[in-house]
């Protein structure tokens, strides 16, 4: 398998009036080609900083990308000039599917005409050309009567049509890569449903690699190859999807999988949540992030971060402790 | 609308002696005096007055000699059938001399307002792209100085730098006074020379305003969600801004607009006065000081009917431009 | 799949609790005096806006009134001198010793002025929005009347309507024009409509949150519910609106005493010193610059008080 995507070290901080935030700091990690891979944790975790930063879709300023590299088909995302960036890689190579359906697209312009601007942009496509995909595009993504549809405006579509147009805008150009931050959390569970399959289905069908955010442990089961969790700007554990369910380390997944309802578990009747509520990123860390919350913490957790370490077997995790074996790393 | 013209009618009914506005030192003898009264119907109560004013009095019959008997038919058909009386000062029909002054206002009005729609726009626009930079901030403490400046101060100080003391430096120097230079008769290059004074002085206080409203549906546009889509779209900022931003960004500035224009017709009071403008606003002034009742209410009338129509209009406006509204 | 039993060898500590980690919540008055502080505009705008007030009062005990209004014919339109650094006016008044007076009188009418226009907005506001119905429509059609027609002209009318002959006033001891009194209630009786607009609208969200069920629940009586509950908690937009208002208040009297039907000689306003200014505008440029200077200064300052207000006040406004 070739790697499509390598993130090293990415560094995103926001300049606010309150002070800094420490949103991304120092993540890495890569993609395979045709690879799924899901992002994990709480909201305000990082997760869609770190795949903005990816494109650079982050308001700069107050946002800053203070280091890292972003190694896309042997070019620095990073690096590249706002203009190629602009033509060569958003939309057309990499786009994106995001978190609410209701707010993402623009409700005074019709499907049609959202549909069909990258495909002019990036495919110089006349209108009857651009109309005619647009059409196939709204078809794939399961939308009935797409001819009629492309007149109508946004509100007149229900939560989960705008999601599946929203997929369909992002497929237009035929993109390698497809980022997905939260794109089913806005919607009804079913809804929820019908959308993951209809990616899965995509992906099948046309070879995509995908980068699926969620909070949601659950959705990343039967989706994703490989899986990141990531608490306060850090990636604290990284495995492939199998090992880390079965064998889940660090004592923030450890509390993320207590928090899912599960079949087995019916008769313990109530759900575990996480004492507390994530750090203040407005201060730079000094210890474990997560140390404040975590039911394990020791001394040493409060004076240096843990750093992310193999484990072997594609596995890694950053914390000092082995939870399972009771001792410090 | 009802209730503010009978508000407003009792008030201008008690504004002093009409029949000395009208005729000042020639009409003294008191019988006379009396003739005029039953004439325009001072003498009756202020409900009939008003009455009279608002349909009319052809359907009833005028004392004029004062012999107690009604003889003489009524010729006033009321505002609601377009008449607003004769004006106490000039003894013209109130309409006519409104509506010769009429022109003149939207001209000077509407090229003001054109000026800062337009204006505003670009910097509105130009300012939120570049939120906190050097040009923002001189355009924000800019538009607040534009925004609290006085509109005669601005007028004199103008006057003063590029009429007196341009002539002064024997530069060309721009007229204060009037649409035409007596002289150089009835041109467009005079009108739009006498334009430039009056104009650039009305417009720095909405100017201020459209300016820092623009910028702000702007941001908040610039904000959105669907902006965020279509950057990740890969669309050129050009088109992510003039058609994704702006579009949405202009819905909130149609109805300021709309709601704005009506009061256009007043024209500008201050500005008409200082700059000898023969528009409406002065025409206001100098009948209001005299107490002529119909020319005031004409005005008066004129804007508020002005005001009710372009709601409507602003709201069928908007409902076109907003799809979200259209359909529902 | 389950969680780990708690560990043999190592003993946990206990998590930190929140207020450990958390500074203790600021009151909301020092958090608007934070966001306020911030505002830069606005403390220059509170500096100019002392400078003012002192230059008013304080000028009041150089010069006597009596000098302001002296006259003197002879000396007549004279431009700056040591003797009369404003200059002096048509009739040979010191212009500097009545911009100081006419400071006073702007002054007080932009907070008179207001002060009646919030009594007024408030009440009818909260009747409005508090009782609603038929109460309600009333009171609406009646402020869209007055909002119809454009404020400056209703002024001119009403300051024609009011302008018999009104005796001077002796209030402590000095004489003011009956005018000023005029004036201040012309320009509170027709700004209120858009302070009632804003209160009704804060008092009709208010009036179904919970706090009002449960001082309605406690028996709490109509008045108490008005003026105790819900009126402090839709104070921040008043407070805005008010100080605004004073601003708005001083430009309009400048406007109708520039137009000549404002306050009548001899008591000064800078607005009044400036009618017929354009006039001589080829021979006596101190005659408006000065007093027109000043009301663009108080104006400016005052407005951008206000805004500093409102981003410090209004929670919904955002934070950068």
């Amino acid at each position: 398998m070739t790697i499509l995507l390598e993130v090293k070290n990415l560094i995103t901080r926001f300049h606010t009036p309150e002070g800094t935030v420490f949103a991304v700091n120092g993540v890495s990690f890569s993609l395979e080609e045709g690879g799924t891979l899901a992002v994990v944790g709480e909201s305000g975790c990082g997760k869609s900083v770190t795949m903005m930063s990816l494109l650079r879709l982050i308001p700069i300023p107050p946002g800053e990308i203070v280091s890292g590299i972003v190694n896309y088909h042997g070019q620095d995302l990073l690096k590249l000039s706002e203009n190629s960036m602009q033509s060569d890689i958003r939309g057309k190579e990499i786009a994106m599917v995001f978190q609410d359906p209701m707010t993402s697209l623009n409700p005074v312009l019709t499907i049609g005409r959202q549909l069909t601007e990258p495909l002019r942009v990036h495919l110089n496509y006349q209108p009857d050309q651009a109309r005619k995909r647009a059409v196939d595009l709204l078809e794939l993504v399961g939308i009935p009567d797409p001819s009629k549809r492309l007149g109508d405006y946004p509100h007149q579509f229900s939560g989960g049509m705008r999601q599946r147009v929203m997929i369909a805008m992002a497929l237009a150009c035929n993109p390698t890569m497809l980022i997905a931050d939260e794109p089913t959390t806005a919607l009804d569970v079913t809804i929820q449903a019908q959308i993951i399959e209809l990616v899965k289905e995509l992906r099948d069908k046309i070879g995509l690699s995908i980068i699926w955010i969620t909070h949601d442990l659950g959705v990343v089961a039967g989706l994703a190859e490989h899986v990141i969790v990531m608490y306060a700007g850090y990636i604290v554990e990284e495995a492939d999807v199998d090992t880390l369910y079965e064998n889940p380390r660090h004592p923030y997944t450890l509390a993320l999988m207590a928090a899912l309802p599960h079949a087995e578990r019916r008769r313990e009747s109530r759900l575990k949540s996480i004492p507390g509520a994530p750090p203040n990123l407005l201060v730079e860390p000094s210890g474990c992030p997560f140390a404040s919350r975590c039911e394990y913490v020791v001394e040493k957790c409060r004076l240096e971060n843990p750093p992310l370490k193999a484990l072997g077997n594609e596995h890694s995790m950053a914390c000092w402790l082995d939870v399972k074996m009771g001792e410090l790393q | 609308m009802f209730l503010i013209s009978i508000l407003l009618f009792v008030m201008l009914q008690n504004m002093g002696d009409p029949l000395a506005t009208m005729g000042g030192r020639s009409v003294t003898r008191r019988e006379d005096r009396e003739r005029l009264a039953r004439q325009f119907g001072f003498d009756k109560p202020i409900l009939v007055q008003y009455v009279y004013w608002l349909v009319g009095n052809d359907w009833t019959k005028v004392d004029i000699n004062g012999d107690g008997i009604a003889e003489t038919p009524g010729i006033r058909k009321g505002v609601l059938r377009g008449d607003f009386g004769t004006s106490l000062v000039t003894r013209q029909p109130a309409m006519q001399l409104i509506l010769s002054r009429l022109p003149n206002t939207l001209l000077l009005m509407l090229v003001s307002e054109l000026v800062v729609v337009l204006g505003a726009l670009f910097i509105g626009v130009y300012s939120a792209l570049k939120q906190y930079s050097f040009f923002d901030n001189l355009i924000t403490t800019l538009s607040f100085i534009g925004y609290s400046m006085p509109i005669f101060f601005l007028a004199l100080g103008a006057m003063y730098i590029f009429a007196v003391n341009f002539k002064r430096w024997g530069l060309p120097y721009l007229p204060t006074v009037g649409m035409f230079d007596p002289q150089a008769g009835q041109t467009p290059g005079q009108l739009l020379w006498h334009l430039i004074l009056p104009v650039t002085v009305i417009s720095v206080n909405s100017f201020s305003g459209y300016s820092r409203y623009i910028r702000s549906t702007m941001l908040e546009a610039l904000n959105q969600d669907y902006i965020r889509t279509a950057r990740a779209k890969g669309l050129p900022r050009r088109e992510t801004v003039f058609i994704h931003a702006l579009k949405n960004a202009s819905l909130p500035i149609v109805t300021i607009v709309g709601l704005d224009l009506p009061f256009l017709l007043g024209g500008a009071l201050v500005t008409e006065r200082i700059f000898a403008w023969p528009g409406m606003g002065r025409l206001f002034i100098d009948h209001v000081s005299r107490g002529d009742t119909p020319v005031v209410m004409g005005i008066m009338m004129l804007i508020a009917v002005a005001v009710v129509v372009f709601q409507i209009l602003t709201d069928v406006v908007y409902a076109w431009l907003d799809p979200r509204i259209r359909y529902n | 799949m389950t969680v780990a039993n708690p560990l043999p060898n190592i003993q946990p500590l206990k998590p930190l609790s929140l207020d450990e980690l958390e500074a203790p919540p600021l009151t909301l008055s020092k958090m608007a005096w934070l966001k306020f502080r911030r505002h830069k505009m606005a403390l220059v705008g509170v500096g100019i806006l002392v400078l003012m007030i002192l230059y008013c009062t304080l000028g009041g005990l150089v010069f006597s009134e009596k000098f302001a209004n002296y006259n003197d014919t002879g000396i007549a339109l004279q431009p700056p001198s040591s003797v009369h650094p404003f200059g002096t006016d048509v009739i040979g008044r010191d212009i500097l010793a009545r911009t100081i007076y006419g400071g006073q009188i702007s002054l007080l009418i932009g907070l008179i002025a207001v002060m009646l226009e919030t009594t007024l907005g408030i009440i009818i506001g909260a009747v409005s929005g508090y009782f609603g119905g038929l109460v309600d429509s009333l009171l609406m059609r009646f402020t869209e009347a007055i909002l119809i027609v454009p404020q400056i002209f209703l002024l001119l009318v009403m300051a024609k309507f009011f302008a018999g002959n009104i005796p001077n006033l002796t209030i402590l001891g000095r004489e003011f024009s009956g005018s000023v009194v005029v004036i201040i209630a012309i320009i509170g009786l027709t700004s209120w409509p858009y302070l009632a607009r804003i209160v009704r609208a804060e008092f009709l969200t208010l009036k179904e949150s919970e706090f009002v069920l449960a001082a309605r629940a406690t028996g709490s009586s109509t008045f108490d519910i008005i003026f105790r509950h819900i009126l402090p908690n839709s104070i921040a937009p008043i407070v805005v609106s008010a100080t605004l208002g004073v601003a708005n208040a001083i430009t309009l009297e400048a406007y109708i005493s520039f137009l000549g039907l404002g306050v009548r000689p001899p008591t000064a306003t800078w607005g009044n010193m400036l009618e017929g200014a354009y006039n001589y505008i080829d021979k006596a440029y101190w005659l408006w610059l000065f007093p027109g200077l000043l009301i663009l200064l108080i104006v400016l300052s005052i407005n951008f008080v206000g805004d500093g207000l409102r981003d410090a006040l209004d929670p919904r406004s955002r934070t950068i």
